[in-house]
């Protein structure tokens, strides 16, 4: 039985991943204001546990990551609805923003926008899309 | 002062279109190594490099239009282009791209 070595694989994905899920979670709070938001976080969180996925098989992953990806799905959307339902508590227009500047402990002065509770949303849906569609298709015999 | 920047300035902007055009002849090229390709392996060399080249296209995008904003871009089209490649080759390698469990 021929034995594909990947030892090189599987020792550079316990170190890569880490460091697109980084990338992943500062593309998702870059955006707004520059490149990045949820749904490009998202491709890109999938893509780190894509990666896993290829490089230790679908078992360990599982044992590794036990989320039901198709649950994240009406998590992000009821969190999308929601940001939009909550306008109409203000008095609002569907949908409205607005942002304001906190001062937290660590971060200093911040500008903190509603849009990112609905990018927040984006990625949980894009997420669980994502990774249902790939692992849908892996599936099949 | 004013003359060498003025100077500066165009030789930018002609070494600019002269390395588009030649990864744009660089990119055409590659797909038609992709499209004939005699074996697997030098189409998925092919993509890969298609790859590279498409992020040497928005490195050179963000220096001609001047902005820092396309950085993010280059290195999320790089680890794109990582994960396609690892795919293709793990698929043409093993046959199978996510293996139900691994020994």
């Amino acid at each position: 039985m021929y034995k594909p070595n990947d030892l090189v694989l599987r020792t550079t994905t316990s170190l890569i991943a880490f460091i697109l899920l980084g990338f992943a979670i500062y593309l998702l709070l870059a955006g707004h204001n520059s490149p990045g938001g949820g749904f490009v976080g998202g491709l890109l969180t999938s893509g780190a546990i894509l990666l896993m996925y290829m490089a230790y098989g679908m078992e360990v992953v599982k044992k590794i990551i036990p989320i039901n990806f198709t649950l994240l799905i009406p998590i992000g959307l009821s969190f999308a609805v929601g940001t939009g339902l909550g306008s109409f508590i203000f008095n609002v227009p569907f949908l409205s923003q607005t942002f304001g500047y906190f001062h937290l402990p660590i971060f200093g002065e911040i500008e903190l926008a509603t849009a990112m509770i609905f990018d927040i949303g984006v990625y949980f849906t894009v997420v669980g899309v994502m990774m249902t569609i790939i692992l849908t298709i892996a599936n099949d015999q | 002062m004013n003359d060498l920047l003025a100077l500066t300035e165009q030789i930018l902007q002609v070494s600019l279109v002269i390395c588009f055009i030649g990864i744009a002849a660089s990119l055409i090229l590659l797909l038609y190594q992709v499209m004939i390709g005699p074996t697997q392996p030098d189409r998925a060399v092919a993509l890969d490099t298609m790859g590279i080249n498409i992020m040497a296209l928005a490195g050179l995008l963000s220096i001609s239009i001047v902005t820092s904003k396309l950085n993010d871009v280059v290195l999320l089209i790089g680890i794109l282009s990582f994960l396609g490649t690892l795919a293709i080759a793990k698929y043409l390698e093993k046959g199978v791209i996510i293996d139900r469990n691994l020994e």
